[in-house]
């Protein structure tokens, strides 16, 4: 299947393709067959984790932590100090006098009004040209600041889910572009940017900007949803934002890449990871090539990177990162 | 999203089997059989309906504050019709930063589809056009704040009003002496005799007037007129001269035979609401109407 289609439909919410044996390339059954008698002990793989991140642990999450809050605090200190280096809110700003716009909240825009003015689309395009460098959804998890909150809520989740006291209900990951064509129907129909009222990205950096509202109060909500009844619901099942940077990183060089040769598949990275059916060709059997892309409704989060015990996982920009055949070589880190 | 998901608590123990399986979806299927199977996935489909209906719905009450079909507020300088100017906001508040008297503010949730709009509490701080150059507009990404708009006197956010005219203090003949709105009033205004670039707070410049006539000594629009009348337009620019005037002091006869003088709104008004910040009644005999405004 083709690894651009599979990556758009996953994004979607399709369940991720079963390759048949025949669609597995050569090289790769090859590796497949050399694996077939390998036993893996959960030793092997601390000891594995313990040598290959020696100098680096929650490397690439300290430094999205890091990236995260001070974005978001280049708005605030913009502000607050009157220095206008990053005037504005997510929604829109203005870097240094150029203009920026988040790409979910220009469309929402665009649809409800039905006009797009000169700034507006100085903006998008900006925007736009970032994030395809940058990989799409690395905004959610490099930038947006409900990621942060959920991703504190979701270790919360995890330590009372493993007392009983929470549960994890799924839903079906089709109803996230079921509420993308929702949301814009009815910007287009209202003429209201009606999925602004219930952002949780737009109305946490307003707050962080602009002092706190009660619209608070719904992201609160939504937190102890998650927290109590459903892993990362809304960004898993819910937030349009998600969609429209999914859309950006189909294109994106910058992207996680898989290498299948050393990787154990005892699934390490899929437990951690926000969007777990991407990681779905680290499965054995799974990736039809030695070396693969991993789909666009990744965020970039370097989560998997980090939990890696064999550095399978590892930032790639295609076309510049070079990959040395020869595997005990490798270097990961770089993007 | 809540309702439904929450009355899936009703059963427990079926659930947490469920979540209990290992991650494989593949081998759990296998071992449970399809019967299992096909429960859960029905399970899901109807618990992914109910979470659509509940965001939907919780997301459509953003109409309910709109549902008047008129504004609620007065907007900045600039704002589109309110419809159009909800449609093309994209609550990003870059107006709020550029504003030297921090008139501009952020709606909240009660507003519905106007949360993160920019409006004005005029009886707070009104906008004093003190930028001059229309800043807010300028900073507007989206043209929610049209920038066919160039000098203060071409806005129209509203309408002024003599909305109590029986507390209105020139109409009792009475003069005003202190601080207009008290010493705990944060309000700026920029007064052109003290400061022309900066706005300073209305509690540090008292008055003391025979005859109240503030609402017509502090508009934005009368200064204007009377600079360009006597020859001295702002930064010597004759574009920012008003072609009309805003508001005058009329005589008129009341029922005691006594003639006294009444505020009159006059169509050069532009509905900045200066005269509502600075009418030192409470509450203020002057309002805007956001509502209604002057032909341009």
């Amino acid at each position: 299947m083709n690894i651009l289609k599979e990556s758009f439909l996953q994004l979607l919410g399709a369940d991720p393709h079963k390759p048949s044996k025949e669609e597995i390339k050569p090289a790769a059954q090859k590796v497949y067959f050399y694996k077939k008698d390998e036993k893996v002990t959960k030793a092997d793989l601390v000891a594995l984790h313990e040598e290959h991140h020696k100098n680096s642990k929650n490397k690439w999450t300290k430094r999205r932590w890091i990236t995260l809050i001070l974005v978001n605090f280049l708005f605030v200190f913009s502000y607050a100090l009157d220095i206008q280096v990053l005037e504005g809110a997510l929604t829109a700003s203005r870097f240094v006098g150029f203009h920026m716009a988040d790409l979910n909240s220009a469309l929402q825009v665009m649809l409800a009004f039905k006009q797009v003015l000169i700034n507006l689309l100085i903006g998008i395009v900006t925007i736009f040209i970032l994030w395809f460098l940058l990989g799409g959804r690395t905004f959610c998890s490099w930038v947006c600041p409900y990621h942060l909150l959920a991703e504190w809520a979701e270790k919360l989740h995890l330590f009372l889910a493993a007392k009983g006291w929470a549960k994890d209900y799924k839903f079906d990951r089709r109803v996230r572009t079921v509420f993308y064509i929702i949301f814009a129907l009815l910007a287009v129909f209202t003429g209201y940017t009606v999925y602004e009222f219930i952002s949780p990205t737009g109305i946490l950096s307003r707050a962080l900007i602009y002092g706190p509202t009660l619209a608070l109060a719904w992201v609160a909500f939504l937190l102890l949803f998650e927290v109590f009844l459903s892993r990362r619901a809304w960004c898993r099942y819910v937030c349009p934002i998600g969609i429209t940077y999914g859309l950006v990183g189909v294109i994106s060089p910058l992207r996680v890449s898989y290498n299948m040769m050393d990787c154990k598949h005892e699934g390490d990275c899929r437990n951690v990871c926000l969007v777990p059916h991407v990681l779905d060709v680290t499965i054995k059997n799974r990736s039809t090539e030695v070396r693969m892309p991993i789909g666009a409704d990744c965020t970039r989060c370097g989560l998997c990177i980090d939990a890696c015990p064999t550095s399978s996982l590892s930032y790639e920009f295609k076309g510049l990162t070079h990959h040395p055949e020869n595997k005990t070589e490798e270097k990961h880190d770089s993007v | 999203m809540s309702d439904e998901n929450l009355s899936e608590q009703g059963r427990p123990e079926k659930e947490s089997a469920q979540q209990a399986q290992p991650k494989p979806a593949a081998k759990k299927n296998i071992q449970r059989g399809p019967g299992r199977r096909k429960q859960e996935a029905r399970r899901r489909f109807l618990r992914s309906i109910a979470m659509t209906v509940g965001v939907t719905s919780f997301s459509l009450l953003g109409f309910i504050p709109l549902a008047q079909g008129s504004r609620t507020r007065l907007r900045p300088p600039g704002a589109l019709g309110e419809d159009e100017y909800l449609a093309s906001c994209i609550k990003c508040g870059q107006c709020v930063q550029v504003c030297p008297v921090k008139a501009i503010k952020l709606d909240d949730i009660d507003s519905g589809f106007g949360l993160g709009a920019a409006y004005l509490d005029a009886r707070a701080q009104a906008c004093d056009f003190s930028c001059d150059g229309l800043q807010c507009v300028l900073a507007c990404p989206t043209g929610a704040l049209t920038h066919d708009l160039n000098y203060a006197p071409e806005t129209r956010m509203g309408f002024a009003i003599l909305d109590k005219p029986k507390s209105c203090l020139a109409i009792q003949g009475k003069g005003f002496k202190g601080q207009v709105r008290g010493p705990d009033y944060d309000g700026l205004l920029r007064y052109d005799e003290i400061d022309r670039w900066n706005p300073i707070p209305v509690k540090d410049h008292p008055y003391d007037l025979e005859l109240c006539d503030l609402c017509v000594r502090t508009c934005p629009i009368e200064i204007r007129y009377n600079q360009c009348e006597a020859g001295k337009p702002p930064s010597g620019d004759v574009n920012q001269c008003p072609p009309k005037r805003a508001i005058t002091l009329e005589p008129i006869e009341s029922s005691d035979g006594i003639t006294r003088m009444r505020p009159v709104i006059l169509d050069g008004c532009v509905g900045c609401g200066v005269c509502e910040m600075m009418c030192p009644v409470e509450p203020a005999a002057i309002v805007i109407d956001y509502n209604t405004v002057a032909k341009a």
